[in-house]
């Protein structure tokens, strides 16, 4: 037992590790690819240099995401033997169609980088929207495989033997499509308020040149613009989430809410410690039939609690934090974007001070609902690794070590977070906008770059 | 040819495009180091435009061979994930310390800096394909043992044993050889003579080091591997092609000719490139139909065969979707003189 939850402590850190790296690889090409088609119907030079600063910090983020999720990928078939035997009979698919997509992100990567002084503008813009579309897409092909191990299909599995496979079963499992709309939508949600977060940061400052202080009001408006669309679309789309658990996984969503007793007219319990003694969530605050309706569009729908189901297969109950800080953080994102942008159309001055402030916290918490969002996932497929297929024991190694490996995979983690960091910082203060702007006539190139 | 041994071709090819892109990217690594001194000269510089646009492709190589392992071989691939986690985690910490590195000292601009930053990137890369070359004396048997039914490498004694190191070796010197001798094409390719000079003068030196490593890994294998160096003794004029092929591409390296650019280089490369690929398709049909010795032949690796034709077409389309991207690349880095050239 204690390799397992060696294991799974590896593994949870390594893909909360590699989700930041992840999630930013799919954001960030979001917003450059939003930069570049604004400048390129309606020439700016500010967006187009938003476009290259974005950029230069993607190609810094890269230099860890793609480490980061080549150790998460192989260490699947490291950690996960059993999983991955599995894996490799019944949804290898979308693994594979996935290098297609860093292959296709990787090429034009450095196309758009080192090759678009050479490159037409719609080559450019082509080169631009494949890195977006390669980054968006390995996330919804990874997507896939983790969907199908909520709502595995495609096989059979008789005496441990896997039979009668059906790989498209498999990779158009019932989950996929609110899933990977959800995983993309959230990320693209992460992108755009990092740069919320990045513009509001410097537009704090106060003596601004005049011209720095409107490219960033161009950046933060952007921003706030993209990410209330998005944010818009990621809660209703996570409405849909919620109710695919409540038709496929319902124990998962028993644990998210803290509902012990089957019930029509369940209330939804906002905070709160859900307590399995007093079968309640305690202290938490009530708005009665609102689970109810989140589960099934009606307030009078049955919504199935815990003890339904067996004690060993209960969820952890902390998932119930997890969930509801992830929603908590939604509402928040969608609210203030869009107080900001009618502050900005109707109220006195543009984006005032203590506005600002708080939108510099979006961004972090932004990435933070990613991080949340997944280990409650992951975590509330407990004790499942496949869901009534294979259990998280079963699918474990048994080789010794891992202990040593997590100590040194985590310390590499948080001396890689803190690097990244201060290089991010180093450059951009070595090369601030007021330099990119005052020699905007020079060309493209740069003579090392990455 | 049944869908198994098709399956391990396929893996073979991604095996050997990673063995030699690898090598070269690792390789620019390290050379990026050596000649990164105080004031950056120009094979450093070469080194570095080769690395920026490619090291992100070739990584992305590495996880194609990991992926289609995982999917062609899955029982296989649980029997090598149980056994190769120190040695293969290992690995991927040295991996994410050297690409990090290297990204980092391309954004930065403070030369004390970057010297650190390269060394520290270059020195884990240089030893990356020694440690992945280790893996194969695990697979000829006699370092796995079984404790409750389960396999376990026996991480400590495979560090004591001389056929270890020799494979280290190999992997070292192959990795100087092979990227000091594609760096020398480049660099005469990009115009700069001096440098290509400095290459191909690296590579005359490390390519007989690693054609010896070669020898003496097969030399030093255990006796529970004497299997393998029968079949190898079998396959000898397979490997005398090879030794004939890397002669004749090492005298054209050095061949002087006149104006000073001495040796065929682009020649000598394909030729290199051709002579690994016969060494480690004999090597390769000698170790058949086993991935692991005793322990798992191709045939109970497999997946089943329909996933195993779904996974084929995909490479088909992939790689026909993506040619025009790799030639567009291709242009762009490798051909185009106001890429490659010095300016
Ligand atoms: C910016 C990030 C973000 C935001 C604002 C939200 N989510 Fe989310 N959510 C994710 C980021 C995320 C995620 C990290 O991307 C997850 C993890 C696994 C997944 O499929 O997406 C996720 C999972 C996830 C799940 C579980 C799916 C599963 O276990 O398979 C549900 C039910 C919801 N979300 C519902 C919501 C609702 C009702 C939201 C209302 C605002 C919401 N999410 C906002
Ligand atoms: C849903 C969560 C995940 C998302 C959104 C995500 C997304 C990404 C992105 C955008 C990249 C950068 C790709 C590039 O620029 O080439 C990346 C790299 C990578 N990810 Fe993840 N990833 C996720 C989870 C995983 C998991 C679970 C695995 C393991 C199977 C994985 C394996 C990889 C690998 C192997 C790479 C490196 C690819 C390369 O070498 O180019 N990822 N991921
Ligand atoms: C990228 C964001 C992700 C994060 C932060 C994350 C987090 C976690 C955590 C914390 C665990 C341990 C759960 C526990 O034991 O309580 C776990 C387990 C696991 N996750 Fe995820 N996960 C992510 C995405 C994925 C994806 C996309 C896949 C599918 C390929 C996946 C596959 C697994 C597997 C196989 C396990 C181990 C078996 C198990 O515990 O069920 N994860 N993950």
């Amino acid at each position: 037992m204690h390799t397992v939850n060696m294991a799974r402590s590896l593994f949870g850190v390594s893909m909360a590790f590699h989700i930041i790296f992840a999630t930013m690889g799919v954001g960030i090409p979001f917003m450059i690819l939003c930069a570049e088609l604004i400048n390129r119907f309606k020439p700016d030079a500010d967006f187009a240099l938003m476009a290259r600063r974005m950029t230069k910090g993607f190609a810094i983020n890269l230099g860890v995401a793609i480490p980061s999720g080549t150790i998460v990928g192989t260490m699947l078939a490291l950690l996960w033997p059993g999983f991955m035997e599995i894996v490799g009979q019944v949804i290898a698919v979308p693994f594979q169609v996935e290098m297609w997509a860093f292959f296709l992100e990787a090429l034009f990567l450095s196309i758009y980088v080192y090759g678009a002084d050479r490159l037409s503008p719609n080559m450019r813009l082509l080169s631009v929207a494949f890195v977006w579309l390669g980054g968006t897409a390995s996330a919804v092909l990874i997507t896939d495989a983790h969907a199908w191990m909520n709502t595995p299909r495609g096989f059979d599995r008789i005496d441990g033997k896997i039979m009668n496979v059906d790989p498209w079963a498999a990779v158009f499992n019932p989950s996929i499509k609110v899933t990977a709309i959800h995983v993309s939508l959230s990320a693209f949600t992460a992108g755009a308020f990092v740069v919320v977060t990045i513009a509001a940061v410097k537009l704090l400052r106060r003596n601004l040149e005049e011209q720095v202080r409107r490219y960033y009001l161009k950046g933060l408006t952007l921003g706030l613009i993209v990410g209330l669309v998005v944010s818009l679309a990621t809660a209703l789309n996570g409405h849909e989430t919620a109710q695919m658990l409540h038709e496929y996984l319902p124990e998962k969503l028993a644990a998210a809410e803290g509902l012990f007793e089957t019930t029509s007219h369940a209330p939804l319990v906002v905070g709160g410690i859900p307590d399995a003694e007093q079968q309640r969530v305690v202290g938490g605050i009530e708005i009665p039939w609102a689970l109810s309706f989140l589960a099934t569009n009606t307030f009078t729908g049955v919504v199935r609690g815990l003890n339904d189901f067996p004690r060993e297969d209960w969820p952890p109950l902390f998932t119930h934090y997890l969930f509801d800080l992830m929603v908590m953080i939604g509402s928040f994102l969608l609210a203030i974007s869009a107080l900001s942008l009618l502050l900005r159309k109707f109220g006195p001055r543009k984006y005032p001070r203590w506005l600002l402030t708080i939108l510099v916290f979006t961004g972090p918490l932004a990435l933070l609902a990613i991080e949340f969002g997944w280990i409650f996932s992951c975590s509330g497929r407990q004790p499942w690794t496949i869901y009534h297929v294979m259990r998280t024991a079963e699918a474990a190694t048994r080789t010794a070590n891992v202990d040593l490996l997590f100590v040194m995979f985590t310390a590499l983690y948080v001396f890689l977070l803190v690097a990244t960091g201060l290089v991010l910082r180093y450059y951009f203060r070595k090369h601030p906008v007021i330099e990119d702007l005052n020699k905007r006539n020079v060309p493209r190139t740069e003579s090392k770059g990455v | 040819m049944n869908e198994p041994e098709i399956g391990i071709a396929v893996v073979w090819v991604f095996l050997f495009g990673y063995a030699i892109l690898g090598s070269i990217d690792l390789g620019a690594g390290y050379w990026s180091m050596i000649y990164g001194g105080e004031r950056e000269n120009r094979p450093a510089q070469t080194a570095n435009r080769y690395l920026s646009p490619t090291w992100e492709l070739t990584n992305t190589f590495l996880v194609l061979l990991v992926v289609a392992t995982i999917g062609l071989f899955p029982h296989a691939a649980a029997l090598l994930g149980s056994v190769l986690l120190l040695p293969v985690g290992l690995v991927l910490l040295l991996l994410t310390i050297r690409s990090a590195m290297m990204v980092f000292a391309y954004s930065s601009s403070a030369q004390r800096f970057i010297r650190v930053l390269r060394i520290v990137s270059g020195v884990t890369g240089v030893l990356i394909p020694g440690l992945l070359l280790s893996v194969l004396p695990v697979t000829l048997g006699g370092f796995i043992s079984m404790e409750n039914g389960y396999p376990q490498l026996e991480f400590a004694r495979l560090f004591t044993r001389p056929t270890e190191y020799a494979h280290l070796g190999f992997g070292l010197s192959s990795e100087l050889f092979l990227s000091s001798i594609f760096l020398a094409d480049y660099a005469r390719e990009g115009g700069d003579e001096p440098t290509s000079r400095v290459f191909r003068r690296q590579a005359m030196t490390f390519g007989p080091i690693a054609f010896a490593f070669g020898a003496m890994a097969v030399i030093t294998m255990e006796p529970e591997a004497q299997w393998i160096v029968n079949r190898i003794q079998e396959r000898w004029p397979y490997f005398l092609l090879s030794l004939i092929v890397f002669i004749v591409s090492y005298l054209l390296l050095s061949w002087p000719r006149p104006g000073g650019r001495n040796g065929y280089i682009r020649a000598a490369v394909i030729g290199v490139v051709l002579q690994y690929a016969i060494a480690s398709l004999a090597y390769g049909t000698a170790h058949m139909p086993y991935i692991v010795y005793p322990l798992m032949t191709v045939y109970e690796g497999a997946t089943n065969p329909s996933m195993f034709w779904w996974l084929l077409t995909g490479y088909a389309i992939m790689a026909a979707v993506l040619f025009p991207g790799f030639v567009l690349f291709w242009r762009l880095f490798l051909k185009d003189k106001r890429y490659v050239g010095t300016k």
